[in-house]
């Protein structure tokens, strides 16, 4: 496996001449391997929004080390990472900097002198892997949210990054933008195996993640497989988060003594496991 | 009445002055502007009227649509057509009431001026009906491009001019919201004295700055992650074509220069 | 206060080249003291019908009739300020009309236009603050000072201070997060089922309209085009799949545990305690019977 992105101890503060200032992010470790999707859930102010700073070198840790193919972020090395990071953020109008799609998509491309040709190309598979080829010349204000944030992604992945970053890229949206742009993330994996690191307060987002870092507080709270993470039940809830669906499906059946025999992720589990338990003894 | 206004507005279409680059049709709308104040005469004036309305058919432009949309400027055209009917007293008075006299000099320097003023109108408005904002900004900035030598931030002047024209509608919108929203709590922008509704801007006033300025810091973090580092090193995806229509247009403008000279007085 | 939309039609632009219909014969009776849901996507009109409720934009064609007072097309309407006070709009994202130097002062804002002196009015944000879950400490901070979710109570505080009669809610808890958006709604409800507030939910979550409306109109390209309680509503979920959208999570649960027992619930649930317990009733005569 190759490491992508890895966090070693890392601490930051905005306020660090006051020495006990809570600390924004306080000594985090975690990484992330080729292929994965990661998410990171915690509630408003859990330092989620710090930690996606210091991955794309708006900020470097006071502590620790962020590293990134295995090199330490630099000032130095900023703008290579950068390059090989694509990132969308939560907001789908102040990040769409092109008069048009197609302007916008190639803006990337543009800073880091891809040659004329090659970007053409890339613009109009780009275009295509998110379903948007057909709006090459709309003007923003002429896309839904969920449009504009499927343009939002051909831009990064047109630079052919080996890190996508969702930055609560979903929060802003109505359902069905947020059904877009998961599956268009998803369908993108399929295809290419890209490597994903979500933000987000969404557990249904978070249960597509192969593992969840669930940060409290600028601490890690817990890491592990979405199965793990839920496990945690209540205690989510008391930091501010949901369970999903079918978990608080469960605790209420189990609550109304309804026979189960665990608890369950999705709801094809819960369903099978009402008919086992109930029926077929 | 903001919605019948035409003047600074883009119609996509594919008409041959539609497809010309914008450089030349900027170049050829400059040089324009200039080569009208040749004209001097009644042959002149005819011939620039002419010509503009060639261009006219030559984008497809509905003439109506031209001047239905222009109505504004056309009052100031008439109002300037009748000031000199009334202070020009040269020549042979053609008919007088009262103490009214209408002088020949008058009407022809009313009716010059009158063309004069419309071509111009007309040109600049053919010029951004249409071409894109876009490329208008991209037509500019290459045209410009010679003064980078004198450290003229032409790259960054261009960028500035795009972004904000990307953000004229959302902000547009905001405006709306944020009215309506402050209306809802009472507050009233079309009533009473000057000093209360000044102070009514406030609620408006405030929120819209805040945002475009949270806007703006979301967009330059945006632009900083996404590689921008300034003008350098940079390559262009919109690329501007230079064609034979270009290379004629220019053509034309020299001829028709040739043309005005010849012809004066 | 009763509100009542009779053959509305809006166009934006009207009479001009650019002229675009959003509305097309609306009737929307909303009666007093009740919720009412307007679900819709985006571009559904909406957001344009919401305007009418207290007379921001003014019918094409048609009546909009609110309380005694009628706003018709082609007729001049005076002194909307009685309707505005009457009829309180929670905008999207009501966070970003904020604008005074302190908490208090904003909250007082929307009263003191309304003519209520400034004793009354620094007195309704005293009690308000509280409701909307802020410490009083708050209201003499800056509103810019304050976080996302802070600034979104606040104003919304602004908007009760105004003290309505029906309060209309645009999407109030967009952006949120889950905690958030579950206090809010349940704040709503709570104000609507004590102190009688009509309420009007302006929404694309099935979820909260299932949960609190009393009433559903759907919204589709500028047309009401069903109207009934959320159990009549939900009763048919392909004409739902008609106008794109979906039964709530909950009843598409249901429907999946019904194809399982093989046999229909009593009725539709609408809240997931429902549906807990109406399975667990189910289970247990099923259990009975054999």
């Amino acid at each position: 496996m190759t490491e992508i992105l890895s966090f070693n101890n890392v601490s930051y503060s905005y306020s660090p001449e006051i020495p006990d200032a809570r600390k924004a992010v306080q000594n985090v470790s975690f990484s992330i391997q080729k292929g994965e999707w990661i998410a990171i859930v915690g509630h408003n102010g859990s330092g989620k929004s710090t930690m996606v700073k210091m991955v794309s070198g708006l900020l470097f840790p006071q502590e620790g080390e962020v590293r990134f193919m295995k090199d330490v972020l630099t000032e130095e090395n900023l703008w290579k990472t950068r390059s090989n990071i694509g990132m969308v953020f939560q907001n789908p109008d102040n990040q769409f900097v092109g008069a048009t799609v197609q302007d916008d998509v190639a803006f990337a491309l543009e800073n880091n002198g891809v040659p004329f040709e090659d970007m053409v190309k890339r613009v109009h598979t780009s275009l295509e892997q998110v379903k948007m080829d057909k709006f090459l010349n709309h003007e923003p204000h002429h896309l839904s949210g969920g449009q504009k944030q499927r343009v939002a992604i051909a831009g990064a992945i047109a630079m052919r990054p080996k890190l996508l970053i969702l930055d609560e890229a979903t929060s802003m949206l109505d359902p069905q933008g947020r059904d877009e742009v998961l599956k268009t993330v998803r369908a993108l994996r399929e295809e290419t195996g890209l490597t994903v690191l979500s933000i987000t307060h969404d557990v249904e987002e978070a249960l597509y993640a192969d593992r969840i870092l669930f940060m409290n507080d600028g601490k890690k709270y817990a890491e592990g497989t979405p199965t793990e993470i839920f496990a945690l039940g209540d205690k989510l809830v008391e930091f501010g988060l949901e369970l999903p669906f079918a978990m608080r499906m469960t605790k209420l059946f189990q609550s109304k003594g309804v026979q189960l025999a665990g608890e369950h992720m999705t709801e094809e589990e819960l369903v099978n496991d009402l008919w086992t338990s109930n029926f077929n003894k | 009445m903001m919605e019948k206004m035409i003047f600074g507005r883009y119609i996509p279409g594919d008409s041959f002055v539609h497809r010309l680059d914008p450089r030349s049709k900027l170049i050829f709308v400059f040089a324009f502007i200039v080569i009208v104040f040749l004209a001097n005469n009644a042959v002149t004036y005819a011939f620039i009227l002419a010509f503009t309305l060639f261009v006219i058919f030559m984008s497809k432009i509905r003439l109506y649509f031209l001047i239905n949309g222009l109505k504004p400027v056309i009052i100031l055209l008439v109002f300037t057509f009748l000031i000199h009917i009334l202070f020009t007293r040269e020549g042979d008075i053609l008919f007088e009431l009262g103490f009214f006299k209408v002088y020949e000099e008058g009407l022809r320097q009313g009716i010059f001026i009158s063309i004069r003023f419309l071509v111009l109108v007309f040109m600049t408005s053919i010029l951004t009906l249409t071409t894109s904002p876009i490329s208008i900004t991209d037509g500019i900035e290459v045209l410009l491009n010679p003064l980078k030598k004198l450290k003229m931030p032409v790259h960054e002047l261009a960028l500035m001019m795009s972004i904000a024209l990307r953000f004229i509608p959302t902000l547009m919108d905001e405006t709306d919201k944020i009215m309506k929203a402050q209306m809802a709590r009472g507050s009233d922008l079309s009533a009473g004295p000057l000093k209360d509704r000044l102070k009514a801007v406030v609620p408006l006033l405030v929120p819209l700055f805040v945002s475009a300025f949270k806007r703006a810091e979301d967009l330059a973090t945006a632009m900083e992650v996404r590689g921008y580092r300034g003008g350098e090193g940079r390559t262009r995806y919109r690329q501007l074509k230079w064609d034979w229509r270009d290379s004629s247009s220019i053509i034309v403008l020299v001829v028709m220069t040739a043309v005005l000279i010849f012809f004066r007085s | 206060m009763d509100i009542k939309l009779q053959q509305v039609s809006y166009a934006y632009s009207m009479g001009t080249p650019f002229e675009k219909f959003a509305l097309f014969d609306v009737d929307l009776t909303i009666p007093s003291k009740t919720y009412q849901a307007i679900i819709g996507h985006t571009g559904s009109g909406k957001s344009t019908i919401l305007q009418h409720f207290n007379g921001l934009l003014k019918p094409s064609k048609g009546q909009v009739h609110i309380g005694e007072r009628v706003i018709e097309a082609g007729k001049k309407a005076k002194e909307l300020k009685p309707i505005r006070q009457k009829v309180g709009i929670v905008f999207q994202f009501p966070e970003h009309q904020l604008f005074e130097e302190t908490v208090l002062k904003d909250i007082m804002f929307g009263p003191m236009n309304f003519g209520v002196s400034e004793q009354e009015a620094e007195q309704r944000a005293r009690e308000l603050i509280k409701l909307v879950g802020l410490p009083e400490g708050v209201l003499n901070k800056s509103p810019f000072d304050l976080s996302g979710g802070q600034m979104r109570r606040v104003a919304i505080a602004g908007v009760l201070a105004m003290d309505p009669e029906v309060i209309v809610l645009d999407e109030p808890t967009a952006g949120l997060d889950p905690r958030g958006q579950r206090e809010i709604m349940d704040m709503f409800y709570q104000l609507h089922k004590e102190r009688g507030l009509t309420t009007i939910l302006v929404t694309h979550s099935m979820e909260d309209a299932a949960r609190y409306a009393d009433n559903i109109a759907i919204m589709h390209e500028g047309h009401c085009v069903l109207s009934g309680t959320p159990r009549e509503i939900f009763a048919d979920g392909k004409t739902l799949e008609n106008y794109r959208l979906e039964l709530p999570h909950i009843v598409r649960f249901q429907q999946k545990i019904e194809a399982m027992l093989n046999q229909k619930l009593s009725k539709i649930c609408l809240t997931e305690e429902e549906l807990a317990e109406e399975v667990a009733r189910a289970l247990r005569e099923g259990r009975d019977v054999q």
